[in-house]
């Protein structure tokens, strides 16, 4: 249980985070961007339930956050997802260069 | 002593007027505006007469001089600063100043304003514009009453420009004629040119007096004390700053009573209607420039220096070259200008004169004044006779004219006795004055006496081929003609000719003086013959070449040919100063200052909005809109941020 370092852990959740960024920035399709934010949240996480198996194993405070996230997660999913919704409705289009009325 | 109280009435009273009618004239007072006006004046020369009455009559004199009483002062602003030593800082003041000569010019003024407004009911009767031009006259009366009681030389500006603007509206009273709207400019133009030197006058006068008040001013020059040392000593250009100041303040004074150079906007005024003519540019604003010299005469006289030669050079000449060219004109009117400016002349070398000889008790003094007294009734009938026979015959030009003695016998009378008044023929007024101007050149200057000498011959001859052109000369061809004019128009030109005729019989040096003290007035028949054979050879050479139609004014000027044409185009003048501005100005200042501006001053401005307008579209696309951009610049913020602090911490990086 213990051979996996933290550092390998860190490694993975970094690679995550980097991962959605980078989706976040370059994707224009809504859903994407909605699954990029995901993939965020996963690798915080992970760096929670890690941190707190390898630093604190008495706690459970890493743990109680991670659900929160998830649960957290979720609600932000249903209102993206309702938000696209509306979108597509109105725009017959999920891309988000064409919502743009608002600009300059 | 008895309270003046009421004297501010005297101007109020048509500010009242041009109020009255200037807001509400066009609406209400459509026909009443003339009575209206001429009401309101009335009860200002009323109380102007009862004023001099007072004055001169009841308590102007204290131990036999007449003093200045100042019976209203209000201070308005008052400056704490410096006045070379003073305690307190110059003010400025809303004072009345009455003296000798603003007694006499307030009398002159509501007087000529009233025959002018009466006149002017016939004379203007059906005119588009009429409450307008009553509104005007009201104005100009006002401003003018204003400038002659002005206590202090600030104030005497304000109502200085207030006049020109009447001057300026009434000359452009035709507004719908191109000529008189140039020549209102044209007028507006150069006396401001002039007033600006005026006012830089005035402003050296007050830095080193101390004071702008007229009696202050004189009592701290005339009792010198080391405060004022200055002003005589401290010199510019190798001339004291007094007789700069006073110099400055004579252009002001000579631009606006048209003395060479300055004189080329007064034949142009006469485009406006030939009443305020007769007002303005002949008896009262023409001569403020007169009345301005004098009322500033004990400083002048303390000065003897630049400022009173100037003031007798440019008076002589002035005189001189002004009747040279009404022998020439053909438009009466324009005749009339000319002569005004020959007599300003007159008016004008005689307060020079007068500073010289401090023994002849300041003859010349008197003598401007009297004369500017006895012009302003003379002048202001002839213009108002011409203004008669121009309602007449609707032409300005003498050949329309002649034989009109028959056809207007009033008229004609008056305007004949205001000749021989002008002329200088006894025992009508103008030979009085213009005798002591005379009598004063000799005494102090007999260079400029020889002029006046010249001058007044010219006067009489030119005065009678006006007269001989307008009324004898040919049988007159006026057809369908209308009488003489209403009874409005015929009673200002008697009373006016009665005045002309009389004006000469009041002891006027027992009035007017610059000290105060009243001149014994030495008439000497045995110096009269030389003007008076002058005068009568002018009016003999003018019967000779006027009286009837010949071809002999025509060989004559044939002959002198290139100085009768040079005359005639009134030597020049207005084209060297078209030549000046356009040419010089224009080309050499002007052009260079606009490029200047268009270039440099502009350019600046136009590349710093260049640059601007080029800097933000280089940076306008960061504020895109896009919300995914917005957060990689927060992200790549953080990451630094997060870079930053991490080599900080590991003291890689030291603050």
């Amino acid at each position: 249980m213990n051979d996996i370092p933290l550092g390998h852990i860190l490694a993975l959740s970094t690679a995550l985070f980097f991962i959605g960024m980078y989706g976040l920035f370059t994707r224009r399709n809504m859903i994407t961007i909605l699954m990029s934010v995901e993939l965020i949240l996963n690798s915080v996480n992970i760096n929670f339930v890690a941190f707190n198996k390898y630093l604190y194993p008495d706690k459970l405070g890493g743990v109680f956050f991670s659900v929160f996230i998830i649960t957290i997660a979720a609600a932000e999913a249903a209102v993206a997802i309702a938000i696209i919704i509306n979108l597509y409705r109105s725009h017959q289009s999920i891309d988000v260069e064409d919502a743009g009325e608002m600009k300059f | 002593m008895p309270s003046y109280s009421y004297i501010s009435l005297i101007p109020l009273l048509p500010l009242a007027g041009f109020v009255i009618l200037g807001l509400f004239g066009r609406k209400y007072f459509k026909n009443a505006s003339g009575i209206i006006g001429t009401g309101l004046l009335l009860i200002s020369t009323v109380l102007a007469l009862y004023t001099g009455y007072q004055y001169f009559f009841i308590d102007g004199k204290a131990d036999d001089v007449y003093r200045s009483i100042m019976p209203l002062k209000y201070t308005w602003l008052q400056f704490n600063g410096h006045g070379a030593g003073q305690d307190t800082g110059v003010s400025i003041d809303m004072s009345v100043i009455l003296d000798p000569i603003s007694v006499m010019m307030i009398i002159v003024v509501t007087f000529v304003s009233l025959m002018v407004h009466v006149f002017s009911l016939g004379y203007m009767k059906g005119e588009e514009r009429f409450p307008t031009y009553y509104a005007f006259l009201s104005l100009f009366t006002f401003s003018m009453l204003g400038l002659v009681l002005s206590g202090n030389l600030l104030q005497i500006f304000i109502f200085w420009e207030l006049v020109g603007v009447s001057s300026y509206l009434l000359i452009g009273y035709y507004f719908d004629r191109p000529s008189a709207v140039a020549a209102s400019k044209k007028a507006f133009v150069v006396t401001r040119l002039a007033d600006l030197a005026f006012l830089i006058g005035i402003l050296i006068l007050a830095f080193y007096s101390g004071t702008l008040d007229f009696i202050t001013l004189t009592d701290r020059l005339t009792s010198p004390t080391a405060e004022l040392f200055s002003i005589t000593t401290q010199s510019f250009l190798g001339v004291t700053m007094l007789s700069w100041a006073l110099s400055l303040i004579f252009i002001g004074g000579a631009g606006k009573s048209a003395m060479f150079p300055l004189h080329i906007w007064l034949p142009d005024a006469m485009e406006g209607p030939t009443p305020v003519s007769a007002l303005i540019h002949a008896a009262t604003m023409v001569v403020a420039g007169v009345y301005l010299v004098a009322r500033l005469f004990p400083v002048y006289d303390f000065a003897i220096s630049a400022g009173l030669d100037l003031v007798t050079y440019i008076g002589a000449f002035s005189a001189l070259l002004a009747a040279v060219i009404a022998c020439t004109q053909t438009d009466i009117k324009r005749v009339l200008a000319y002569s005004t400016m020959s007599q300003i002349g007159f008016m004008m070398f005689a307060l020079g004169v007068s500073g010289y000889g401090r023994m002849e008790e300041q003859l010349g003094y008197t003598a401007s004044m009297f004369h500017l007294f006895t012009h302003a009734f003379f002048k202001s009938l002839l213009f108002l006779g011409a203004g008669a026979v121009i309602h007449m015959v609707h032409s300005n030009e003498m050949k329309d004219m002649g034989g009109l003695r028959k056809l207007m016998p009033i008229t004609h009378i008056c305007f004949l006795i205001a000749c021989l008044a002008i002329a200088g023929i006894p025992p009508y007024s103008g030979f009085f004055s213009k005798e002591e101007i005379l009598l004063a050149a000799f005494n102090n200057n007999k260079f400029v006496y020889a002029i006046g000498l010249v001058t007044s011959a010219l006067t009489a001859f030119y005065m009678f081929r006006l007269y001989f052109s307008i009324f004898w000369a040919r049988e007159p061809h006026v057809h369908g003609h209308h009488g003489e004019g209403t009874m409005s128009m015929k009673i200002p030109l008697i009373i006016l000719a009665v005045c002309s005729a009389l004006a000469g019989f009041v002891p006027f040096g027992k009035f007017v003086t610059a000290n105060g003290v009243p001149l014994e007035p030495h008439f000497n028949i045995i110096f009269a013959i030389a003007p008076v054979a002058l005068a009568v050879l002018g009016i003999w050479a003018a019967t000779v070449l006027y009286k009837t139609e010949n071809n002999r004014p025509a060989a004559i000027a044939s002959s002198l040919g290139g100085l009768y044409r040079a005359a005639y185009k009134k030597f020049y003048i207005d084209e060297i100063y078209l030549f000046i501005t356009k040419k010089v100005i224009f080309n050499l200042v002007g052009r260079p200052a606009a490029w200047i501006d268009r270039h440099i001053v502009d350019g600046f401005m136009n590349m710093l909005a260049a640059v601007t307008a080029r800097t933000a579209e280089a940076i306008k696309g960061l504020q895109s809109g896009k919300v995914q951009s917005y957060a990689f610049y927060f992200f790549i913020g953080v990451a630094g941020l997060a870079v930053f602090f991490v080599l900080w911490y590991s003291n890689l990086v030291v603050l």
